[in-house]
């Protein structure tokens, strides 16, 4: 059952978007096979797939070590948001840039951002209770203000044309593509390493059990003596290594450099991919290639066939809404139950 | 005449189990009727398939000689049938009338179903106040609360599921001349439990199962215990070992001047608590439910910290702050009352749940949950305390609750405990591994462990105990011997009223018992 939800939603998915198709003037399958299949027709599509994939599936990973305790990180976009920014700081503004150090500093100074900033939201949950939900959500429009400011301001490329990006970044911190033609690049290493980090923890580890018991149980996990606050902690800081890389090979990618619209809203959709996914590292994968199909196949359609951008978002939304009522539906029974009023009326089954 | 209720050849399989084999049995207008049966026997299904909860593969029901059809709960309350379970369905925070307001199906009148219940509660002499808060009741007045919920519904048929596993010996003797009055009322009363006494007290009749068939139905009062239980056991009792204990020189458990707020308002204040446990004895602590057991085993376990760490001492070492995996590490194994959640997670595997408490034992290595070492730690316990399961791969919550708790205590034994904390050990196992879990618990202090038994039955605390302590409203008596006091010193001491001694002449006691 677990498994079958979320085929389920992305086949009403499918049927609702043709539906909605139709009523903007456009045949059905036609528009679904542009949306769905045109993107993946060619190599240069499928690099852009696995490319936009693999931030998603990256910080998926991170988050559902988090939600399989019930720590709840949504401001994955603020950390990747940071992790960008401070890898690019570094690659702009280290001392020698012609440095093969250059990249794995950049490397490291993404994570150190994303982790540092998940850590103040787990530093408040853990200490004074206050609920991540909100905090991390709210520091997400922190850094993207962050951002701007730095692109509009000290930052800002003086032979940018006013444009609100930063110089390009050097050669030597960038990744460079497989193939000059396409902007896949070996960044998407990275993600199958943390794929992989993601079943070992989760599914082998002794610190991944410790974290799933605190969140199917937190009475048991009191009774074994787990702490609680560590799974806060290992939660927030996993979510936000994985998001803060994911902004550094954003930016030392197919960017190449920092502009004011770094994300495409990478970190609020890998919330979706992590629960198609199941908090699965492989379903991660699966879910991560889903979610990337819809960028793509909503990119392509607002070009050939001139529908609204907004439709990569409607689509994302009405997976996620989905694919959450099918799981109602298949954990609950849903009893209709007459109001007290008629006197003679018994629980109706 | 037709009997109340009568039921034909009724079997229920579930998947892998008959747990209801060609069940008849019937009861007569105003009989009290008992279903006796070990843990597992198909007593609860049973049950459920007469409340409608659950239906029957095949089998009829009979209420006062006609077909019952499209049996359902709904249907049996029109019918007159309703049922006390063993576990309350009360809202904490609301009072008696409106708790009972909220369960009627009809619309209602609160201050005019005040006066129905306090007229119906005096006449069966179990007096409530309609307006209390129930957080205010004890157990033994949230059981009236159920039980007049029932009666206003004028009943021609009372299940009643092990009603006295929570009340004082005291309360038990009020409840039954409350059923009996009902019975001569002609309302007719189906009594489950495993406790031969009772029913040879109350009962008139009983259907005594075992693996879902009937073994047999007797007059209990003129049946001797011993072949009441050999019908539910079916061969022969095992008999309990008791040794004299050799205690310790020193305390393994230290427990000194402990006092401790509630930390909310339904919870109670302990109050100045001191006792020892040695090393080769059980000491027993015995007490209403409610009146801080569930504080003071939260503060052993380590599932509660104190500020004060010399308040609690394992093994010499102070460790009142010290959290429950470090307890662990001195010796402390620990069973809670609450099996699913507590003590097992309920999604999680049996070898899952093993390492919960046991990855100091081989089954976590170098950081990596070892699968093959949990699982065969998991058989073993499987093995060793006959828990009927589908192997070590099955989750927590497909086991019934004695089977589940026999592998949390046999997985809690396997550590090796210096000092072992049990709570509730047998609440629902049956009488066979009851009398193996008792006697574990015995060869392991008598190997040199140290044993604290929490429990509300108190012939439990009599088999096993060489001391007793009592709690009650937060405050714990000095020690008894259990060889030199009995039950009714225990069950004052319980109620906060003493025999000789001024120690709990403070409390106020449990109001519910008074009267």
């Amino acid at each position: 059952m677990r498994v079958a939800a979320p085929v389920l939603a992305s086949v009403l998915t499918l049927v609702v978007g043709s539906v909605f198709f139709a009523s903007l003037g456009h045949d059905p399958l036609p528009t679904l096979y542009a949306f769905f299949v045109e993107p993946l027709n060619s190599l240069n599509g499928l690099s852009e797939w696995l490319l936009k994939a693999s931030p998603l599936i990256l910080i998926a990973c991170g988050l559902a070590a988090g939600f399989r305790a019930n720590v709840w990180n949504i401001g994955a976009e603020g950390q990747f948001t940071m992790g960008a920014i401070a890898a690019s700081g570094v690659g702009l503004f280290w001392p020698d840039p012609e440095s093969v150090l250059l990249l794995p500093l950049m490397f490291v100074a993404g994570m150190g951002a994303g982790m540092a900033w998940a850590a103040i939201p787990a530093f408040l949950r853990a200490r004074m209770n206050t609920n991540e939900i909100l905090v991390t959500l709210m520091m997400t429009y922190i850094a993207t203000l962050f951002l701007s400011y730095l692109v509009h301001g000290p930052w800002r490329d003086p032979a940018g044309f006013n444009y609100p990006q930063t110089a390009l970044l050097p050669t030597a911190a960038l990744f460079e593509s497989f193939d000059p033609a396409y902007r896949l690049n070996p960044s998407i290493f990275i993600t199958v390493v943390a794929v992989f980090v993601m079943w070992l923890f989760t599914d082998r580890s002794f610190l991944g059990y410790k974290m799933s018991v605190s969140g199917a149980a937190p009475l048991a996990a009191r009774y074994a003596g787990f702490r609680e606050s560590a799974a806060v902690w290992i939660g927030l800081l996993a979510g936000g290594a994985a998001a803060g890389i994911a902004g550094m090979a954003e930016a030392a990618g197919p960017l190449g450099q920092l502009s004011s619209q770094i994300s495409p809203g990478y970190g609020f959709a890998a919330i979706i991919v992590a629960f198609i996914g199941r908090l699965n590292a492989f379903g991660i994968v699966l879910g991560g290639l889903l979610m990337s199909l819809l960028f793509l196949g909503g990119e392509g359609v607002q070009m050939t066939l001139g529908l609204p951008s907004a439709l990569t978002r409607i689509f994302q939304g009405i997976l996620l809404f989905f694919l959450l009522a099918a799981d109602f539906f298949i954990f609950y029974r849903v009893r209709l139950v007459r109001p007290a009023r008629d006197t003679h009326a018994l629980e109706t089954a | 005449m037709h009997p109340r209720l009568e039921l034909r050849n009724i079997c229920k399989r579930y998947p892998g189990v008959i747990a209801n084999d060609d069940v008849s049995l019937s009861i007569q207008p105003g009989e009290i009727h008992a279903v006796l049966g070990e843990n597992g026997a198909g007593k609860s299904t049973l049950m459920k398939i007469i409340y409608g909860a659950a239906q029957a593969d095949s089998g009829e029901i009979f209420c006062d000689g006609n077909p019952i059809a499209a049996h359902n709960p709904a249907t049996s309350r029109a019918l007159g049938i309703e049922m006390v379970y063993q576990h309350f369905a009360l809202f904490e925070s609301v009072s008696v009338v409106e708790n009972i307001a909220l369960s009627a199906s009809s619309a209602f009148d609160l201050p005019s179903l005040a006066d129905k219940i306090r007229e119906l509660s005096l006449r069966y002499g179990m007096p409530i106040d309609p307006h209390r808060q129930v957080h205010d009741l004890s157990v033994g007045e949230r059981q009236r609360v159920e039980i007049v919920r029932c009666l206003l519904q004028a009943p021609k048929l009372l299940i009643l599921d092990e009603p006295t596993s929570v009340l004082t010996p005291q309360a038990v003797v009020k409840l039954f001349e409350t059923l009996r009055q009902l019975a001569a009322e002609g309302c007719s009363i189906v009594y489950i439990s495993h406790k031969l006494d009772e029913v040879q007290e109350l009962c008139d009749t009983a259907t005594v199962l075992r693996n879902g068939k009937v073994t047999g139905t007797t007059r209990p009062k003129e049946t001797t215990s011993l072949e009441l239980a050999r019908m539910m056991v079916g061969s022969k009792l095992p008999e309990m070992h008791v040794s004299p204990p050799s205690p310790s020189e020193k305390p393994v458990l230290e427990v000194n001047n402990l006092s401790v707020k509630a930390r909310d308002h339904f919870g109670v204040d302990l109050k100045d608590v001191s006792f020892n446990v040695h090393g080769g004895e059980i000491v027993g602590l015995a007490g209403v439910s409610g009146n801080g057991q569930a504080e003071l085993i939260a503060l052993l376990s380590g599932e509660r910290t104190h500020h004060n760490n010399d308040a609690i001492r394992i093994c010499g070492a102070a460790a009142a702050c010290l959290r429950a995996d470090e307890r662990r590490k001195l010796g402390l194994a620990f069973v809670p009352e609450e099996r699913l959640g507590r003590g097992a997670v309920p999604s999680h595997t049996l070898w899952e749940n093993a390492v919960l408490t046991a990855h100091r034992f081989g089954t976590v290595r170098k950081g990596l949950v070892d699968r093959r070492r949990a699982s065969a730690f998991a058989a073993g316990i499987i093995d060793r305390f006959k828990v009927k399961a589908n192997g070590a791969g099955s989750t927590a919550q497909s086991l019934s609750g004695g089977n589940l708790q026999k592998f949390i205590v046999g997985r809690e034994i396997a550590l090796e405990p210096k000092l072992l904390l049990v709570s509730q050990p047998t609440w629902g196992v049956d009488v066979g591994a009851s009398a193996f879990i008792r006697q574990t618990i015995v060869d392991l202090s008598r190997a040199g462990a140290a044993v604290l038994v929490v429990s509300e039955e108190l012939d439990e605390l009599f088999e096993i105990c060489d001391r007793l302590l009592v709690i009650c409203q937060g405050r714990v008596s000095p020690p008894l011997v259990r060889k030199t006091t009995d039950r009714e010193e225990v069950g004052l001491l319980m109620t906060g009223r003493t025999m000789s001694t001024d120690q709990m002449a403070s409390g106020s006691g449990d109001v519910a018992l008074q009267d």
